[in-house]
């Protein structure tokens, strides 16, 4: 069983590989930087519109908002980096076989599914959210302590790893059907929901849904009420650590599952 | 997002226009058919960003005095205007076009377009039409059903005139998609990796197009400034055409703009067809 500094060694190494190759192709590397900005600058757009015609929405001001949208892009961002080609590519692994390349390797195939490649450019649009989040948090006139930062640091984690058990169990559908190609491309849909406040959202079944099941409403909204001090209690990020524990679990459940049942493409 | 991979052009000849075109309809019919869960997953997905919008202006509205309007809409009317511009776009957006006509041109699959007595924008406006008519009768399944729930929202055209109009501005603003799509996936001539450019064209016509919000609760000036755009009259045109915001003058105005732009895109893509088949042959294609 290798030890960690060993899986650290190999994702080194994997980043390393992924720079080199991003640096081949540097235009194209540039214009993926513009085309995420473009859209981190629609949503900006967006909420900048709709404040030039009411003050505040569900209880929330216009920079705390703007924060929200800082923090997702922040989150969303660096899932971008870590995870979201990888998983993407998962049922191309199955479709090709190389799946059982892996699977035959001396190291846990989760991590290397879900660690391949490391996309260098969205850290730069995840500099942007940052920078979004401490300019909205001067426009409140919020300066959060340490333990605030770090706080936040360890919920975006949690958010972090909300987004990445929910792709994989996602893309481990593709163990089942060949037609999941597309399924994946559905969590962008999600996105689109973590950057609004939840307070927006009625007490119903959608707010439920998007709490307890596919907990789209907490992975943004906690780190911005955190540092914002919207806090309303400690419930809510207390909520967000156990929503992301149950997400992995669940993940690595369905990932088993389907390894159990999976028949390779050579057989 | 894997291309499709097409059957071969027809090879028995055929003299009728109708007949060389129409066989290219139903081989895109029979084609696109295997993406159509694909599709409904896609309408079905995309009705929960929708969901989470339109509960976003409830909550907007609701600090408001009932019966407000924000740039003249009301709650109701804001409602109908998402929800059109859902069915519109259903009916309208590119699904697979644009990878498809980038993956023929890396692929060099054009190079039978040179040879044989097809033209190659006929060719993929007829797999475009084909696209439309199977994702839009799947789409059409969870787009009714929530348009069901929402459906003291959704009124129609005043007379059977206002129907025409609204179908005709439709029918407009596909064929303008269509060209827009088909002029950008060209760049694939000059351009390793097209989708940046497909992404970044579409930022800006999510915004211009009004499918982001509608065009008129933007100050005044950007308003009109977008209306310089072809974009507006890919959404936010028909979408007005239809809820009979759009009356008289502007109407007439309007449909000659849209007109107007269709005519440009087409000869936008013509020019860029043909510069760009200047440098595939050069190349030795």
């Amino acid at each position: 069983m290798p030890s960690l500094s060993r899986y650290a060694g190999i994702y080194a190494a994997l980043i390393r590989y992924s720079l080199i190759h991003e640096m081949q192709f540097k235009v194209n590397f540039l214009l993926w930087i513009v085309v995420e900005a473009l859209w981190f600058g629609l949503q900006l757009a967006f909420m900048t519109v709709l404040y030039g015609h009411t003050d505040q929405i569900a209880g929330w001001s216009r920079w705390e908002v703007v924060l929200l949208v800082g923090c997702n892009q922040f989150i969303q961002q660096l899932f971008h980096t870590l995870f979201v080609t990888n998983l993407s590519n998962l049922s191309e692994l199955i479709r090709k076989g190389t799946l059982d390349l892996l699977l035959l390797q001396p190291v846990n195939t989760r991590f290397l599914i879900s660690v391949k490649k490391f996309e260098i450019g969205n850290i730069i649009n995840a500099l942007m959210g940052l920078v979004v989040i401490v300019y909205s948090l001067a426009q409140l006139g919020r300066v959060p302590t340490l333990a605030q930062w770090l706080g936040f640091a360890v919920v975006c984690l949690a958010g972090l790893s909300v987004h990445y058990s929910l792709m994989f169990l996602l893309a481990c559908i593709s163990f089942w059907t060949v037609r999941a190609q597309g399924i994946v491309w559905g969590y962008y849909n999600l996105f689109n929901i973590a950057r609004l406040p939840a307070e927006a959202f009625p007490r119903g079944a959608y707010r439920a849904v998007f709490t307890w099941v596919l907990p789209m409403l907490l992975v943004s909204n906690v780190p911005a009420k955190l540092l914002a001090q919207r806090l309303a209690s400690p419930w809510e990020w207390l909520a967000l650590l156990g929503m992301a524990v149950a997400c992995f679990v669940v993940s690595e459940l369905f990932w088993r599952f389907s390894l159990r049942h999976y028949t390779s493409a050579s057989a | 997002m894997t291309p499709v991979t097409h059957n071969p052009l027809p090879t028995t000849p055929s003299t009728h226009l109708w007949s060389k075109y129409g066989h290219v309809l139903s081989m895109g019919i029979q084609n696109t058919l295997v993406y159509r869960t694909n599709f409904l997953f896609r309408a079905a997905f995309g009705l929960v960003p929708l969901a989470a919008t339109l509960f976003l202006w409830e909550a907007i509205y609701a600090d408001k005095p009932a019966g407000a309007a924000i740039g003249a809409y009301t709650l109701a009317q804001m409602v109908s205007y998402y929800l059109l511009v859902t069915v519109v776009d259903s009916i309208t957006a590119v699904a697979e076009d644009d990878w498809q006509i980038a993956a023929d041109i890396k692929d060099g699959a054009v190079s039978q377009f040179l040879l044989k007595p097809l033209d190659f924008l006929a060719y993929r406006l007829c797999l475009y039409l084909s696209g439309r008519v199977i994702y839009t009768s799947v789409a059409l399944i969870p787009v009714a059903f929530f348009l069901f729930f929402q459906r003291e929202y959704l009124v129609g055209p005043a007379e059977s005139l206002g129907w025409v109009l609204a179908l005709l501005s439709v029918l407009m603003a596909g064929l303008l998609q269509f060209f827009i799509a088909y002029t950008v996936a060209l760049l694939s001539f000059w351009v390793l990796d097209v989708s940046t450019f497909i992404f970044i064209q579409f930022a800006f016509e999510f915004l211009a197009s009004g499918h982001l919000f509608p065009l008129d609760i933007l100050p005044d000036g950007l308003h009109r400034l977008l209306l310089w755009s072809p974009y507006p009259y890919l959404l936010y045109f028909p979408v007005g055409v239809y809820l009979g915001r759009i009356q008289g003058a502007e109407l007439w105005q309007g449909f000659a703009l849209q007109l107007a732009w269709v005519g440009v895109a087409f000869l936008i893509a013509r020019f860029v067809w043909s510069r760009g088949l200047r440098k595939y042959t050069a190349v030795g294609g």
